[in-house]
């Protein structure tokens, strides 16, 4: 222990530390200022960014006796007296924090920006948060809170904000309101998993696997045991129930204890007094493996040569076989003028949210917690509960899962990560234990998205008909099944792309390999089938010779049309009116100068992409998908929404809050959200599939309703009026004359023995499994995007320079958010199509660090100009469907249509290698079918 | 992760040296800690018993320009320092571009040129134009304090001339640029992967009477250590400063030189055509900085 001085936001400190801190380490764990986070620890990620001395360093590599004596600057010390900082507003206002992880790091970049240059440009803005990451936004929102931050700096008006029109908004629905909780994610105050202690709390971390594929002989945890500092080292022989989960198939060992088959198994883990002797522990298990073969390959999984990795799965490592029968494909290519049959290769992916897994678990009987407790931010808290009770031989209702605030999910936190072990340890120990995964254990152990072969072959009419779509899927499962049924699926039935196709024969082949397991990413499946149906049909209007958009146009699904999956479309298809609004604007790119697909100016060719896309909301399929929300009213005049649906940044919360205040024409400021708690909050169901605005948001909307009728029903008996004549404004239920503000009437109704609480289970419309024809799916949403690309033809290097969009989400309930959520969905399949993949090779990750997974930083942001189609769902919530996925996944078709416009090559392979492009400009080329990963 | 136990910011040379002689090899030499700390936490290097922090040595973190026209680089100055600098701007106009790339403005602002050179990648940015700019390092070798020219500071990829556990690299001192003298940076980067340049190419160039006198080429990665291209410099000189001058230089580059293919970076005919492409873009802009006498820095912060 040492002594170290810092000046911490002007106020002086004296610390008694090791010396081996990091400057992050002292601000969070010793100065309990968690508002700076850790994403990396590498100096990736930037959003552990504080200022020393006024100049941002990365916090996590920043030894800490470096700073000595110096001004350090952090997110708490921004707002002044309650007044928050300009930046802090004006990033609320803009729509700027979506999971407000990486918001302390981009607000103190941008404020040491700001010290220096009080009126950045655009330019000025990307070089200064160039290594500052953001996986939600899109950046496009963060550079206009940034500018205005500065205008009110320099006294000048506030820039407008950039607000999507809409069509009907209503009190409080279709309104921008603020996010809730939004405040606490400017100011650092927003607590996520890693942010909580308990006294007395010990450190836990895991032991994976050494190999992909192999035996465990035996595992000696004396060692380990021995160590002054541990409390508790745990095996599979440990596991008290079942020592298996999984969320459609249980094929998941909690702890392995016979087969690892892949590099993030979990073979031991530790708890001890601090991260440090836990991790000194691991280093004390021996283990012994015997290595087996590697399944390394989709393709040579499904041979009879392969090893079985799952010998009680009845198809052996065909973990799922999934067909679309439709029509007759003979004759649909018979039909056809012109036949096209390509392969298409997407890589596996990662979704790099910026906080990595933590989980809590508290044991029963600590001090306010009658249950075993786990605290975590997942995305399907009533699935957690289950699968930790089973593997703790427990009761459901023995096991308590409160839901944090979430870094970030995209579909990576599904699946169990570190809750079932925390539990286990915190009932051996007795104490509180907290698994905190570091940025490199995330990369290694979570599940990714599939990296996909399809072979697809799409026939049309030479008058721009299509007639067949025939198409083979391999996606690579990884070693355990996760969501993998339903992800493929997806990628399967949406395999004819959002068009009228009267012939269709589809096979999918989900596998299981010894590679990381794949499961739930934004997108689910269909970003990869729209990758190959989209350049297809570009491919296809070039043989015909027709417009690519017109033949869009001429096959679009539109009302009346029966899917591919027989499902009879009857409304809510905005299909065409996405195709409208992207055309105008390409058009308006021009100036009327005349529309140009393709152009050339000195090395840069530039060009246009188009392409279009459909995802169904919630589960459908035959799975009966419900969700139960409650409804409270106070006498205080406010209203509490419970469900448990997870809020990772999507904003779940606000919408939730806008349907009840709807609903009970109530200011939004007085309705209340609580989310995720297994005790507290009924079942929202998973957080997946773009399902929560439609099945919560009816769930609320349903609940708020009925609670309208009860409240009016007492106000009239209060008023001794009849109740039909009630109507409520403002908080007050009024009759001509009268009213009365509806706390009282909780008031009124308490004491006459009612409950001011209503609880609703909506069941969504039943849907079909796949197969059986009708209705898989009780809502669609639609997309067309095009996509501006500069390619230098001297390097090959692509830059999307704009992004054009629109976007059929039945009803934008928050339209500003939603905006937030296309823009960052654009970025993020921006990053898809050319900056991403994770690489495996032979079942051993290389993509092991941050520094080896490149996600789009905001040099890489296209400016994104996204419109709002809002073609109405009878059964959604005001008419809303789903979005979270929709913009991820036509963007990359998009640039890949614009990169073959402008150089004549087409990209059969993800992500974009521009060492291949250039070679195949060079060599006059026209296909390229290797990527990024094939450099060797 | 514990990386290290005890941390040192000793305020001179004499002090790093006893520090680094006391911890007898289990202590070694950090600056900015961008590659070292990245490093050891991914494994790559042991945890260190202490580091020894030479960024509170005056001497090793300033710059300016001594009587005689040279210019002295502290080793401990940050690549943001360098990139602010109107002397270094003028006098090492590529030097000023190549560290004007390196990371973002948080690995800038604390990431050194002598952490760059020590870390003796092949293709590190700052390297790159000190090996055109033809820098010496003041360095403490085996105890005795001496100048190695920048060439001979590399052994292999990733291994330099010094052991950090018990050298010291203190600075550097190059020429600067002077009338009708100029220089140039530029690179070729990938979206994907590390942070390293497919080829990375700094020039400088001295023209007499519209020809090119002098010129100074180095690119990077070609071979293991980072090296000047003497043969192309050769074709250039002597010869006028036009378009076809340069073809030429690049016709002798492609018979001279042979990249390599890395692994998940680039491949050797991709590195080939780059050399082409770079010195294109390099040359003809050091050629004007050198007409013109001004030079402002290209690409920062891309
Ligand atoms: C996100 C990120 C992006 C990066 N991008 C680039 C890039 O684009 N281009 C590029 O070239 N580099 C890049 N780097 C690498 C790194 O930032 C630079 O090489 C930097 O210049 C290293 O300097 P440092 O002071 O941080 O070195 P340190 O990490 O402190 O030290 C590096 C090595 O040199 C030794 N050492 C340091 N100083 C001395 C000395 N005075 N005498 C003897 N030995 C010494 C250390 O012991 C260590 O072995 C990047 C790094 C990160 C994290
Ligand atoms: S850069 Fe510090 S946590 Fe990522
Ligand atoms: S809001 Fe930026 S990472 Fe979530």
């Amino acid at each position: 222990m040492s002594q170290l001085q810092l000046i911490v936001n002007g106020e002086s400190r004296l610390l008694e530390i090791p010396e081996s801190r990091t400057l992050a380490e002292v601000l969070r764990y010793d100065l309990g200022l968690t508002g700076t986070k850790i994403g990396c620890e590498e100096a990736e990620c930037g959003i552990c960014t504080v200022l020393v001395d006024g100049v941002p360093v990365d916090s996590c590599i920043y030894p800490a006796f470096k700073a000595k004596g110096r001004h350090i600057t952090t997110i708490e010390g921004l707002a002044h007296d309650g007044e928050l900082h300009p930046l802090q507003h004006e990033f609320i206002r803009h729509g700027a924090v979506q999971c407000g992880f990486c918001t302390p790091g981009l607000i103190m970049t941008a404020s040491a920006l700001l010290n220096e240059n009080d009126n950045p440009s655009e330019h000025d803005i990307k070089v200064a948060l160039k290594d500052t990451y953001c996986r939600c936004t899109g950046y496009t929102s963060v550079v206009q809170a940034i500018q205005s931050a500065a205008a009110d700096l320099r006294g000048d008006a506030l820039l407008p904000v950039n607000e999507p029109t809409i069509d009907d908004p209503m009190d409080y629905v279709s309104r921008s309101v603020p996010p809730k909780g939004i405040e606490d994610r400017v100011t650092g105050k927003a607590k996520y998993t890693d942010d909580y202690v308990f006294e007395g709390m010990l450190y836990a971390r895991t032991l994976r696997s050494r190999f992909p594929h192999a035996r465990v002989l035996s595992i000696d945890t004396s060692a380990a045991k021995a160590l002054a500092g541990v409390h508790a080292v745990l095996t599979h022989a440990d596991v008290p129930g079942q020592n298996i989960h999984g969320l459609v198939h249980s094929d998941w060992p909690v702890l392995c204890g016979d087969v690892v088959r892949y590099m993030g198994d979990a073979v031991a883990i530790v708890a001890a007094d601090t991260p440090e002797i836990a991790e000194a522990a691991l280093k004390l298990i021996q283990v012994e493996y015997q290595p087996l073969p590697v399944v390394a390959d989709p393709k040579y999984a499904h041979s009879s040569e392969a090893p079985v990795l799952h010998p009680h799965h009845a198809t052996g490592n065909l973990l799922k076989h999934i067909k679309v029968r439709h029509g007759d494909i003979e004759q649909g290519f018979a039909e056809a003028d012109y036949i096209v049959e390509r392969e298409y290769r997407t890589p596996t992916t990662e979704h790099a949210f910026l906080e990595p897994e933590c989980a809590i678990g508290v044991p029963v009987g600590y001090p306010n917690h009658e249950k075993l407790t786990v605290y975590v931010g997942s995305q399907i808290p009533y699935q957690d509960r289950e699968q930790i009770a089973n593997a703790m031989g427990l009761p459901r209702e023995q096991v308590r899962v409160i839901g944090t605030l979430i870094g970030g999910g995209f579909g990576g936190k599904e699946d169990i990560a570190g809750q079932i072990h925390v539990a286990m340890l915190a009932t051996v120990t007795g104490r509180p234990v907290k698994m905190l995964y570091t940025r490199q254990e995330s990369l290694l152990f979570h599940p990714k998205r599939h990296a996909t072969i399809i072979r697809i072959k799409t026939g049309a009419t030479k008058d721009g008909k299509l007639t067949a779509v025939q198409a083979e899927l391999y996606g690579d499962g990884g070693a355990y099944a996760s969501l993998s049924d339903k992800v493929m699926t997806r990628a399967t039935t949406h395999a004819t792309g959002p068009y009228t196709v009267p012939h269709a024969k589809i096979d999918c082949y989900a596998m299981y390999t010894n590679n990381v397991p794949s499961g739930a990413f934004r997108g689910f499946g269909v970003t990869q089938s729209a990758f190959a149906v989209e350049q297809n049909i570009d491919i296809l209007a070039g043989m015909i010779g027709i417009d690519p958009i017109e033949f869009r146009r001429i096959n679009a699904q539109q009302v009346g049309v029966t899917t591919a999956t027989g499902q009879v479309l009857r409304e809510s298809v905005g299909m065409l009116e996405t195709i409208d609004d992207v055309q105008r604007d390409m058009q308006a790119h021009h100036n009327g100068s005349g529309f140009q697909w393709t152009w050339h100016k000195g090395n840069k060719a530039y060009a246009w992409g188009i392409a279009c896309a459909y995802k169904n909301t919630g589960l459908g399929g035959g799975a009966p998908d419900w969700s139960t929300a409650e409804v409270e009213a106070y006498e205080d005049g406010t209203v509490e929404v419970r469900t448990s649906s997870a809020d990772m940044g999507q904003g779940l919360p606000h919408v939730l809050a806008q349907c009840a205040a709807e609903e009970l024409k109530l200011p939004y400021e007085r309705v209340r959200v609580l989310l995720s708690d297994t005790d507290l909050t009924p079942d929202g169901g998973p957080t997946t599939a773009s399902r929560q605005t439609y099945m919560s948001g009816n769930a609320v909307r349903h609940a708020a309703v009925a609670l309208r009728e009860a409240m009016a029903q007492s106000a009239a008996e209060m008023m001794d009026v009849p109740p039909d004549q009630i109507y409520y404004e403002e908080g007050l239920l009024r009759q001509n004359g009268h009213q009365v503000p509806m706390g009282e009437v909780v008031g009124w109704m308490k004491q006459n023995g009612l409950a001011a609480r209503v609880r609703h289970e909506y069941r969504a419309p039943e849907t079909q499994p796949l197969g059986t024809g009708g209705d898989m799916h009780v809502a669609f949403s639609y997309a067309t995007q095009a996509a501006l690309v500069e390619v230098d033809v001297e390097t090959g290097e692509v830059h999307v320079l704009k992004v054009v969009s629109s976007t059929d989400v039945g009803r934008a309930i928050n339209p500003l958010m939603l905006q937030g959520q296309i823009e960052g969905g654009i970025v993020m399949a921006l990053g898809n199509c050319l900056t991403e993949s994770y690489i495996i090779e032979d079942g051993v990750p290389w993509s092991t660090l941050l520094a080896r997974y490149k996600m789009p930083s905001i040099k890489h942001a296209p400016q994104i100009i996204s419109h709002l189609v809002e073609e109405q769902v009878s059964s959604g919530p005001f008419g809303a469907k789903g979005v979270g996925e929709i913009p991820s996944i036509n963007t990359s078709p998009a640039i890949c249509n614009a990169i073959f416009n402008a150089t004549g090559v087409r990209i059969f392979s993800l992500p974009v290698d521009q060492d291949a492009l250039l070679r195949a400009i060079k060599a006059g080329q026209v296909e390229v079918y290797t990527a990024w990963h094939d450099v060797k | 992760m514990r990386l290290w136990n005890d941390y040192h910011t000793p305020t001179s040379i004499e002090e790093a040296l006893q520090l680094l002689a006391h911890y007898q090899g289990r202590a070694r030499l950090v600056a900015g800690g961008t590659d070292l700390l990245v490093e050891i936490r991914e494994g790559r290097h042991a945890p260190q018993d202490a580091l020894v922090d030479v960024t509170h040595i005056p001497e090793m973190t300033t710059h300016h320009q001594e009587a005689d026209g040279t210019i002295w680089l502290g080793a401990a100055v940050t690549h943001s320092h360098i990139v602010q600098s109107a002397l270094l701007t003028q006098a090492a106009t590529c030097l000023v571009e190549s560290c004007g790339v390196v990371g973002g403005p948080q690995v800038r602002n604390v990431g050194t040129i002598g952490g760059n050179v020590a870390h003796a990648l092949p293709a590190g940015d700052g390297t790159t134009s000190l090996v055109a700019l033809d820098a010496t390092a003041r360095v403490v070798l085996d105890g005795q304090e001496q100048w190695v020219p920048i060439e001979q500071m590399f052994k292999g990829p990733g291994q330099s001339l010094l052991d950090p556990t018990r050298d010291i690299l203190i600075g550097f001192r190059f020429k600067a640029s002077g009338t009708h003298e100029a220089s140039a940076f530029k690179r070729i980067m990938r979206p994907q992967g590390v942070a390293l340049p497919i080829l990375g190419c700094a020039v400088w160039v001295r023209l007499t009477d519209g020809q090119i006198a002098d010129a100074r080429i180095s690119i990077a990665p070609i071979g293991p250590t980072p090296a000047r291209a003497t043969v192309v410099e050769e074709a250039l000189r002597g010869q006028p400063a036009n378009p076809a001058s340069i073809e030429q230089a690049i016709a002798v580059a492609n018979e001279a030189l042979h990249p390599r293919t890395s692994k998940y970076r680039a491949t050797a005919p991709y590195r080939q055509e780059m050399i082409a492409v770079l010195l294109r873009r390099t040359l003809p802009l050091a050629i004007d900085r050198a007409r013109t006498g001004q030079a402002i820095p290209e690409g920062i912060g891309a």
